[in-house]
């Protein structure tokens, strides 16, 4: 598995972020990637912060598995990346 | 499950600074005065939110350094070009307020029960020491023998953190130290970046069944997680958090 | 409400030369890089350009896009994060000279690119010099953080249009919604009109 670049982070840094969009602690929670079945915690996804918005990927085949956008005062969220949520 | 300290919805709650001190000339740590605040389990952190008076926010994230059951702390480094670091290492001042909402997380914890009581590894790269710091100091707390070893990976000795609290640890903790760009005269120990043959050196035997939790830039975090798996370290058992890229080695 | 920090401001704080700034936006030196994946190292031997969904595909190897005519253009870029960088000189092959070697009706098109970031434009926004697809940054080859081999550069839109490390456009009939366009933020992106988001 190839190793992830210095700015990029994983699940632990969004975990408040996570509690305000899901009403729950979340980096514990198990996705499975959708592209390639892998299971993981989302503490150990790798998380892209471009400030666009928050790009969470898979660590195995980098397939986008969630995605934040923070817009006039709502965070929008997409999960279609992922099979499962758990 | 396991249990966590957050029910539900986070809210912000009004902090005020109540102690400072220079752990070192970049990095200092804040004693929090938070009366709302519910308890925390070693590992977690929280946000804060500074708010300037032309309305402009700015939100971080920091570990807390402050073992459960002592005050929340939080130990900030000085970036360069930060906008909220140099804030909270150079004006902050005790009466200082802002806005903190936690703890956050429920898997970069250690509570010291039974079910964590084999051997720690804990890999700490610059200010990666912070949440494991918290770590040892909840072992003191609640009278824990579990052996530890914390690698600390630091570019200098005038950078380690906690030097006066770390030169004296706890019975059955050990530090090892790897001053990765400049070390005082005569020393002795590891003086390079974190690498197979030192993790092969440090880490306890897989046999014995540790659980290592790997904490600081990107890059450090990556290089010791793998570096582990390859030792034979089940990859559950080796908990990280990522702080990205926070300048040269 | 939240209590004020004492002491604490926001850290960017330029005066913003009249009229050449977008509304909502700062003038930066910095040059920000923002990823929303890991950084794609394609080599130049592999690398090409396609113009797609025209009377028939158009492919160009880096040594035949060098042999394009090319130009050096100075422009402002605004980021839809705020910031804006004002007179950035890059060189490229404008989209007037690819476009106009394929034969095609289509009104729109989807940019693609290593690592699967997309995004979608009218072709009408990239002709009449009005985008370029460009190799060059401040005199030097592009980084790869930033979008080398070759990005996309339309700066009259928000910057996430400049799609970084471009492989190609796709023309269709009907305009698709690309990577940042699929999450919410704006078709079109004009800063001027601070089309930052969907209905704004």
């Amino acid at each position: 598995m190839r190793l992830l670049e210095d700015n990029v982070l994983d699940g632990n840094a969004i975990g408040g972020m996570l509690i305000e969009v899901f009403g729950a602690e979340m980096t514990t929670a198990v996705g499975t990637c959708g592209v390639c079945g892998t299971r993981g915690q989302v503490a150990e996804m790798a998380v892209y912060q471009p400030r666009l918005g928050t790009v969470v990927r898979c660590r195995v085949c980098d397939n986008v598995l969630m995605v934040f956008v923070a817009m006039h005062g709502v965070t929008c969220v997409d999960l279609r990346g992922l099979d499962s949520l758990v | 499950m396991e249990g966590t300290a957050v029910r539900g919805r986070l809210t912000w709650q009004t902090a005020t600074v109540g102690a400072v001190t220079d752990e070192t000339s970049s990095v200092r740590t804040l004693s929090l005065v938070l009366p709302g605040w519910a308890g925390h389990r070693a590992g977690q952190h929280l946000d804060i939110r500074l708010t300037g008076d032309d309305g402009y926010q700015a939100e971080r994230s920091y570990s807390i350094a402050s073992a459960p059951g002592e005050p929340v702390a939080i130990t900030v480094e000085r970036l360069d070009d930060g906008e909220v670091s140099p804030y909270l290492t150079e004006d902050v001042q005790i009466g200082d307020e802002f806005e903190v909402r936690g703890p956050i997380g429920g898997y970069f914890v250690w509570d010291g029960d039974a079910s964590d009581s084999v051997p720690l590894l804990l890999a700490a790269g610059g200010s990666g020491v912070v949440p494991l710091r918290a770590m040892l100091r909840h072992r003191s707390r609640i009278g824990s023998s579990v052996p530890v070893r914390l690698l600390y990976s630091v570019r200098s000795q005038a950078e380690v953190i906690y030097r006066s609290e770390l030169s004296s640890p706890a019975d059955g903790v050990e530090v090892i130290y790897t001053l990765t760009r400049k070390q005082p005269p005569g020393w002795t120990g590891y003086a390079r970046r974190v690498d197979q043959k030192m993790m092969a050196e440090v880490a306890w035997p897989v046999a014995s069944g540790p659980l290592a939790y790997v904490c600081g830039p990107t890059n450090f975090v990556e290089a010791v997680a793998s570096d582990l798996v390859a030792l034979g370290y089940p990859p559950q058992r080796v908990k990280t958090e990522r702080f990205g890229a926070t300048g040269t080695p | 409400m939240s209590p004020i920090s004492r002491g604490f401001h926001r850290r960017h704080q330029e005066a913003e030369p009249a009229g050449r700034v977008p509304p909502g936006q700062y003038v930066t030196h910095d040059f920000p890089v923002l990823s929303a994946g890991p950084t794609p190292h394609t080599r130049l031997t592999d690398w090409t350009f396609s113009i797609e969904g025209g009377q028939s595909p158009v492919s160009w190897s880096w040594q035949e896009f060098q042999a394009l005519p090319q130009e050096t253009v100075t422009v402002d870029i605004h980021c839809v994060t705020r910031w804006s960088k004002l007179d950035t000189s890059w060189k490229g092959v404008s989209l007037d000279v690819l476009l106009g070697a394929v034969s095609y009706t289509a009104p729109y098109v989807l940019a693609f690119c290593d690592g699967g970031y997309t995004t979608n434009l009218p072709v009408a926004d990239l002709l009449g010099g009005k985008a370029w697809v460009a190799y060059s940054y401040d005199g030097s080859a592009l980084p790869a953080e930033h979008g080398g081999p070759a990005r996309l550069l339309v700066p009259h839109l928000y910057f996430w249009k400049s799609a970084k490390w471009v492989r190609g456009l796709r023309l269709r009939d009907t305009d698709v919604p690309g990577f940042w366009e699929t999450y919410g933020y704006h078709m079109y992106g004009d800063p001027w009109k601070e089309q930052r988001y969907a209905g704004d």
